[in-house]
């Protein structure tokens, strides 16, 4: 088998084509072909809204929050996974794994269940304190955090995994402190699967929207974001207005894509 | 600090993985403590009858039913496509390999519209499967398009050709060498993106809010049934039938792990 | 003859890989395909086997044109430099392999398996997976596998190459073995100069996608053809216009013979039971080496007036006066 000849690489190869056209490349195209239907008023329509502004505005902050949040944490459990053994490591190494396949829905409602301010079970005290999770900012980004979680562990590990400790010990057998070894000798051999981490997170933070839909309340001009407009704008008969956001939205994510596949192949002559 | 593979925890380190159990464990553990919780809160007939419930039990079944036959496609046009991308090489590839990523990075309310463009009303194919149970196939299937080609790839890319020459001159047609060398390579590959992309199905939501209309008893899947017993405040049933997806979830993490462990002794 | 290689030749885009090559390969003997990496050894034993296409030429198998045929139907056995092993099959079902693909019945299969175990030493071993086992077990069950089908011709692509110098060394004197038991047609290719010599019945020496030369081990290094066939089977020194191996440079004190060079000892180095020697004669080094016996005999030491010639009937080739190889393929000797 292999490096097939005659026609069935060629049969092969226009299915898969086809597959990927029908499915992905041409219906992406048609969005971006409604978002410009009239020329770029759309667009500037869109920009112009105050609230959906607010709601663009809203999306960035919580999925810089939220990246900020998984790459402190995913950085540092993988070395803990990577570099330590200890009891349970292997039950946390397969829970990291759950955001991942977790309906959305369940997310938000795992969420409400334990910070909802009503019933649920630290709610009530964390208003009592003065802050309120659910319906409002925090809790928005609790289930973006939630739900982009392992994507840089995902990445990091393996790499953690591949250069393997020599270079540490010869850093620290050459004088270096811990936290040199880290700075001069681990960060730099991990920093490409963090950027690639932090890329996919990115683009998954900015365009969560069933978890985000079922905590945030959507509340116009305060907790909608982004992906909710477009669900608004769509029911509510201003297709114009929804395909502009999620051209957007979509192009934020292109670029995210194009991003990492740039950056995959520098990767390999590590 | 990372001393050396297998190290025992230092007082620091200690302190680190203490930390990040706390934070691992307000942000998801504990909430999916509280769904199960609630769901047995109501005691077994409750459970039982929150998912048995005529609607919800055909949003279930729809939900299942639809992510494995999405499953089975996966799996072969999944292989297929790695198999393209791997050991061809035509102009065009790479843009071939940013599509396969758009639908992990694509929001999923975005999705679902962009389905719709090509496959609503205005559809310029004149396809519309908008509100139909098509509708729910299609969307699962352009957002689980990711998991099997990104499984097989790499190890189809480590697979040693020479495995494949040997068998052939042992006599093996190209279609036995693929049945009996290549596929049992893959297996637990195609297996784990199997997994991943049924887990995917299960749980889908977002692209399916503005392509399937969520008819109850015919496009309405366990996630949205989930959504609206929340939003009629009925945190119990919501929590019963959320159990059945996270079960499914944890299901699959135990079944990857398997694999995982399994191919680990091939060596 | 088994194998009829007949005007081969190759490219991999502006690469060639082998020009105009044309070998045959007798019968029932064991083949050394020796050359340096890259001269096209392997590219030939490839199209030999059918797991590549020649660019032209035709490729003969036991009388058969076999050159259009695919690598499944031309009855080769062939084992890879690593292994190429079916990872998830045991050891005894990558053995059956090839019977079972010819639908042979299940006793039959059982009988000759076990048989080509026990011939390879692997019997203890039959239900293990390949990842359990060393180097060396892996590259006998390979070769178990390539001899199920009772092939015509067996071809081994750099057997030991991946295997530590120890194992290299039994596997290569096991193999000599194996074949004088066996008696199949038996092409290997290998870049070990001492390998080929040491086990091959005829040598293919390949360099530069060409042949240049053929033969038994001792015709080889008695009548090396050029300057490359001679640099490539061991140590050579140049003395005046001619390349010869250091061993037939014999050195002398005070000797009045019109064939010899004068020059000075300019290094000694022992190394075990050897003494090298290092002769300027003003415009050349030459080396000679002698056993430890012989040297204490002589007498010399670094700065000793010494004359050097070639001792009379070795083998040698002459050198063109730039330095660059004699590609004429004209076999001279000395006396």
């Amino acid at each position: 088998m292999g490096r097939g000849r005659g026609p069935g690489r060629w049969a092969a190869r226009a299915v898969v084509t086809a597959y990927l056209v029908l499915l992905v490349a041409w219906p992406l195209w048609l969005v971006a072909q409604h978002t410009f239907a009239d020329g770029l008023d759309q667009l500037r329509g869109i920009v112009d809204d105050p609230d959906v502004a607010h709601a663009l505005r809203l999306t960035v902050v919580v999925a810089i929050l939220s990246v900020v949040l998984n790459t402190v944490f995913g950085v540092g459990i993988s070395l803990l996974i990577v570099r330590y053994r200890f009891p349970g490591r292997r039950l946390l190494n397969a829970l990291l794994d759950v955001p991942l396949s977790v309906s959305p829905i369940v997310v938000g409602l795992a969420l409400v269940l334990v910070y909802g301010g009503r019933s649920g079970w630290f709610g009530p005290a964390l208003e009592d304190a003065g802050l309120q999770v659910v319906f409002a900012t925090p809790g928005i980004v609790l289930a973006t955090t939630f739900v982009a979680l392992p994507l840089v562990i995902r990445e990091v590990v393996p790499v953690l995994e591949e250069i393997g400790t020599e270079q540490e010990q010869a850093a620290q057998s050459l004088g270096a402190t811990a936290g040199q070894t880290f700075r001069r000798i681990t960060l730099p051999a991990i920093k490409w699967g963090v950027t690639y981490g932090v890329v996919l997170s990115l683009a998954r933070s900015l365009g969560e929207f069933g978890a985000v839909k079922v905590v945030s309340g959507n509340v116009l001009g305060e907790t909608r974001t982004a992906t909710l407009v477009v669900e608004e704008k769509y029911l509510n008969f201003d297709q114009g207005g929804a395909y502009a956001t999620a051209f957007l939205l979509a192009l934020v994510a292109v670029a995210c894509i194009v991003v990492v596949s740039i950056i995959r192949p520098k990767e390999e002559p590590r | 600090m990372p001393v050396v593979a297998g190290g025992r925890l230092t007082r620091a380190s200690g302190l680190g993985l203490g930390v990040a159990m706390l934070w691992f464990s307000l942000l998801v553990l504990i909430p999916l403590a509280a769904v199960v919780a609630t769901a047995a809160a109501g005691g077994w007939s409750g459970f039982w009858q929150a998912v048995t419930n005529e609607q919800t039990a055909a949003a279930i079944r729809l939900t299942v039913g639809t992510a494995m036959l999405v499953t089975v496609v996966n799996v072969v046009m999944g292989t297929l496509i790695a198999w393209v991308l791997v050991r061809d090489r035509f102009p065009g590839q790479r843009a071939l390999e940013v599509l396969i990523d758009v639908p992990f990075a694509l929001p999923t309310i975005v999705a679902g519209l962009v389905l719709l463009s090509l496959y609503g009303p205005d559809s310029p194919l004149g396809v519309d499967v908008a509100n139909t149970r098509a509708a729910v196939f299609l969307a699962f299937l352009f957002v689980t398009l990711p998991f099997v080609v990104r499984t097989v790839q790499p190890v189809l890319a480590e697979l040693d050709p020479e495995v494949e020459e040997a068998a052939a001159s042992l006599g093996a047609s190209r279609f036995t060498t693929f049945r009996r060398i290549v596929l049992p390579a893959l297996a637990p590959a195609i297996a784990a993106g199997a997994a991943l992309s049924f887990a995917r199905g299960v749980s889908e939501y977002g692209s399916l809010v503005l392509l399937s209309g969520n008819l109850p008893m015919q496009t309405e899947v366990t996630s949205v049934r989930i959504l609206s017993s929340i939003e009629n405040d009925n945190l119990g049933n919501a929590a019963a039938v959320a159990t059945v997806l996270l079960a499914v979830s944890f299901a699959v993490i135990v079944a990857l792990d398997v694999i995982q462990r399994r191919v680990g002794r091939r060596g | 003859m088994s194998i009829e290689v007949t005007g081969v030749s190759k490219r991999f885009g502006d690469f060639v890989a082998l020009e105009d090559v044309s070998v045959s390969i007798p019968s029932g003997r064991l083949t050394a395909l020796l050359g340096p990496s890259g001269g096209g050894k392997s590219t030939l034993l490839r199209i030999i086997a059918g797991l590549e296409r020649a660019d032209a030429g035709t490729v003969g198998i036991e009388g058969l044109d076999a050159t259009g045929l695919p690598a499944r139907k031309r009855g080769v056995g062939f084992v890879f430099q690593h292994y190429a092993a079916f990872k998830h099959l045991t050891v005894r079902r990558n053995v059956a392999f090839g019977l079972e693909i010819r639908k042979r019945p299940k006793e039959e299969i059982r009988r000759r398996v076990d048989e080509l175990l026990a011939l390879v030493h692997l019997e203890q071993f039959a239900d293990r997976l390949p990842a359990q086992l060393s180097g060396g077990q892996r590259q006998r069950m390979a070769l178990a596998r390539a001899l199920a089908v009772e092939p015509k011709v067996l071809l081994l692509d750099e057997p030991f190459g991946a295997l530590d110098a120890k194992v290299r060394k039994e596997l290569r004197e096991w193999l000599r073995r194996l074949h004088d038991e066996v008696h199949v047609t038996t092409v290997f290719v290998t870049h070990d100069q001492e390998e080929a010599l040491e086990v091959a019945d005829e040598i293919v020496v390949i360099n530069d996608g060409r042949v240049e030369q053929i033969g038994t081990p001792d015709e080889l290094y008695d009548s090396p053809a050029n300057d490359f066939v001679m640099r490539f089977l061991g140590p050579v020194t140049q003395l005046g216009s001619q390349l010869v191996r250091p061993h037939d440079v014999a050195v002398a004190v005070g000797a009045d013979d019109p064939d010899a060079v004068a020059g000075r000892v300019a290094r000694v180095v022992r190394v075990g039971f050897e003494v090298r020697v290092e002769v300027s004669t003003g415009e050349q080094l030459v080396l000679a080496t002698m056993t430890r016996t012989e040297f204490l005999r002589l007498g010399v030491d670094v700065g000793t007036t010494v004359s050097v010639r070639v001792v009379p009937g070795a083998p040698v080739v002459p050198v063109v006066p730039d330095g660059s190889p004699v590609r004429s393929g004209l076999e001279v000797h000395a006396g």
